[in-house]
């Protein structure tokens, strides 16, 4: 679906200075190759300032890279835009796509035209939209007068009704209330498994990775740091597992070959203790650990998403250093 | 729109006092301008004036300068064709709001010129439609500056104050000096608001009238056309 080798885009920055103007070239993305089949649902994330966005623009055909090579559906974005429009969906989270002073439907009336979608696809296509995404209540309300998760929704449907490949969004959810992003989690998910719609989303907030992409791309400086399925890159950076065990009674930590105690709470009724992937299992662990003190309760605790990523970042700049 | 109307109406009023009183100074005929015809003239331009929206609203180059022009730019549209049948509509709904009441009023209460002959009328009014046409190829033109300038008010400004005077609203264009009005009629302006009222008053012949309208519809339009082009492949989109 998606197809992209050493794209690069550079842009230029004046800085002013008394009368004289000097331009500094800034690279945004720089040499950055991935490929997304169909059907894929990917995480494409990394902090602000990073190259996500370009990146976006650039696979919508919106921005011309400065070299590289960029095909989506087989499409050259930048030189093909109108075709490659037809074949995909963009949501921005922080700009609109409906009209602002229309009803809902309206815009989607709309919508429709400009995409010359047949009307029996376009009502049964809004009419699923409308039914899995709660929209009836509010179809004859004006834009301006929606909620943020109410207008989300409706730029969602928006994005849907030509029944797009893929699904580009660009931080979907921000903003949002937990119930609010949920719900179009669920719904997300959903359209990739059951109508096969290629998702590739940039986010800030890792749960949508979590429950929605089974591979996460990292990207930073322009740079893919990371490709590959969540849990992997979680085994790669942090080796380390932890289990939290509760004593019955306040007692040192158990001594268990391989296993490091970090630290205790509660004067010695709980202890952390971590442990390699690679050389032992949880339950190999626990036995062992049952056999020398009484256990009340434990808790085999994962690394944190967002600890993955700042370990991410933090690898690529040390690297940077020793450079 | 009330106000739009009122307006249009009110300095209407003011402005056929003032020409009038001018006429009457230079007894009564100024350069085929007699009583009748002028307060056509001032009507006709009051109803243009909201008809081809001659000071326009801006609104693509706020969306270049906010970078909301993205989401303009990934629909599978020409955006300027987009942009030109929305200028249509408009213009369908201001036919009635705006061309129509003063041009109306003064009918009924101003001494008025009317078309000698009835193919005028239809004449007319695709001179006006020609001339809305090439009043939203010059905004869009200005509009797009906006990918370069990022704030094009300057541009927009100018364009306020100067296309009033030239295209033939604050005076007709057959009262500037004889040099004037030959370089005037070189230029696209006249071709927003004199044109029209021309064809309505039977000035000149209304074929070559119309013909000079088209070829700057064409021209402007197809400006506007490489123009976006060239936007589009240097196009830095503001915010992330």
């Amino acid at each position: 679906m998606i197809e992209v080798r050493e794209l690069r885009r550079e842009f230029k920055v004046a800085t002013s200075k008394g009368l004289r103007r000097n331009y500094r070239t800034v690279t945004a993305v720089d040499g950055v190759t991935f490929d997304v089949a169909a059907g894929e649902a990917v995480g494409y994330v990394g902090p602000n300032g990073a190259g996500k966005s370009t990146t976006i623009k650039m696979l919508t055909g919106i921005l011309v890279p400065t070299s590289g090579h960029v095909r989506v559906g087989d499409i050259d974005p930048s030189k093909q835009r109108r075709d490659l429009a037809k074949r995909i969906g963009v949501v921005f989270g922080q700009r609109s796509q409906l009209w602002w002073d229309l009803p809902l439907g309206d815009s989607f009336d709309l919508l429709r035209s400009i995409y010359r979608v047949s009307a029996e696809d376009y009502r049964r296509r809004l009419d699923e939209c409308v039914e899995l995404l709660g929209l009836q209540e509010f179809l004859i309300t004006p834009v301006r007068q929606l909620s943020l998760g109410q207008r989300m929704r409706g730029e969602i449907t928006a994005a849907l009704l030509h029944a797009p490949e893929l699904l580009v969004l660009d931080e979907p959810t921000i903003g949002l209330d937990l119930e609010s992003k949920e719900r179009l989690r669920e719904f997300l998910a959903d359209i990739n498994t059951r109508r096969g719609t290629t998702l590739l989303l940039t986010t800030h907030d890792l749960d949508d990775i979590e429950r929605l992409c089974p591979r996460l791309m990292v990207i930073d400086h322009g740079r893919v740091l990371a490709d590959g399925p969540l849990e992997e890159l979680r085994a790669e950076v942090t080796p380390d597992r932890e289990l939290v065990i509760d004593l019955r009674e306040p007692g040192p930590a158990p001594d268990v070959p391989g296993v490091t105690a970090v630290r205790s709470e509660a004067n010695g009724l709980r202890h952390h203790l971590t442990f390699r992937r690679a050389e032992t299992t949880a339950a190999q662990l626990i036995t062992q650990v049952v056999r020398q003190v009484e256990v009340h309760d434990l808790a085999v605790v994962e690394p944190e998403i967002d600890d993955v990523i700042r370990k991410l970042y933090q690898r690529e700049l040390d690297q940077d250093i020793r450079r | 729109m009330l106000a739009g109307m009122t307006a249009n109406v009110v300095f209407g009023l003011l402005r056929a006092a003032v020409l009038v009183a001018a006429l009457q100074a230079a007894n009564g005929e100024i350069a085929e301008y007699g009583i009748a015809a002028t307060n056509t003239y001032v009507w006709i331009g009051q109803g243009l004036l909201g008809f081809i929206l001659l000071w326009g609203t801006n609104e693509l180059a706020e969306r270049v300068r906010s970078g909301d022009v993205v989401v303009d730019l990934y629909r599978p549209w020409h955006l300027q064709s987009a942009l030109l049948a929305q200028d249509l509509g408009r213009g369908g709904y201001a036919f009635l709001t705006r061309l129509a009441p003063p041009m109306v009023f003064g009918m009924l209460l101003f001494p008025f010129q009317f078309p000698a002959s009835p193919v005028q009328w239809p004449l007319f009014l695709v001179s006006a439609v020609i001339a809305l046409v090439i009043s939203f190829a010059c905004r869009f033109l200005i509009d797009v500056s906006a990918f370069w300038l990022l704030d094009n008010r300057g541009l927009y400004g100018f364009w306020n104050v100067t296309s009033g005077l030239l295209c033939g609203l604050t005076v007709p264009v057959a009262f500037f000096p004889e040099w004037a009005r030959d370089v005037l009629w070189m230029t696209p302006f006249p071709a927003l608001m004199q044109a029209p009222i021309d064809v309505f008053l039977g000035h000149g012949d209304p074929v070559r009238t119309l013909l000079y309208q088209v070829f700057w519809a064409v021209a402007l339009l197809a400006a506007g056309h490489l123009v976006l082009q060239r936007a589009v492949r240097r196009v830095v989109v503001q915010g992330g």
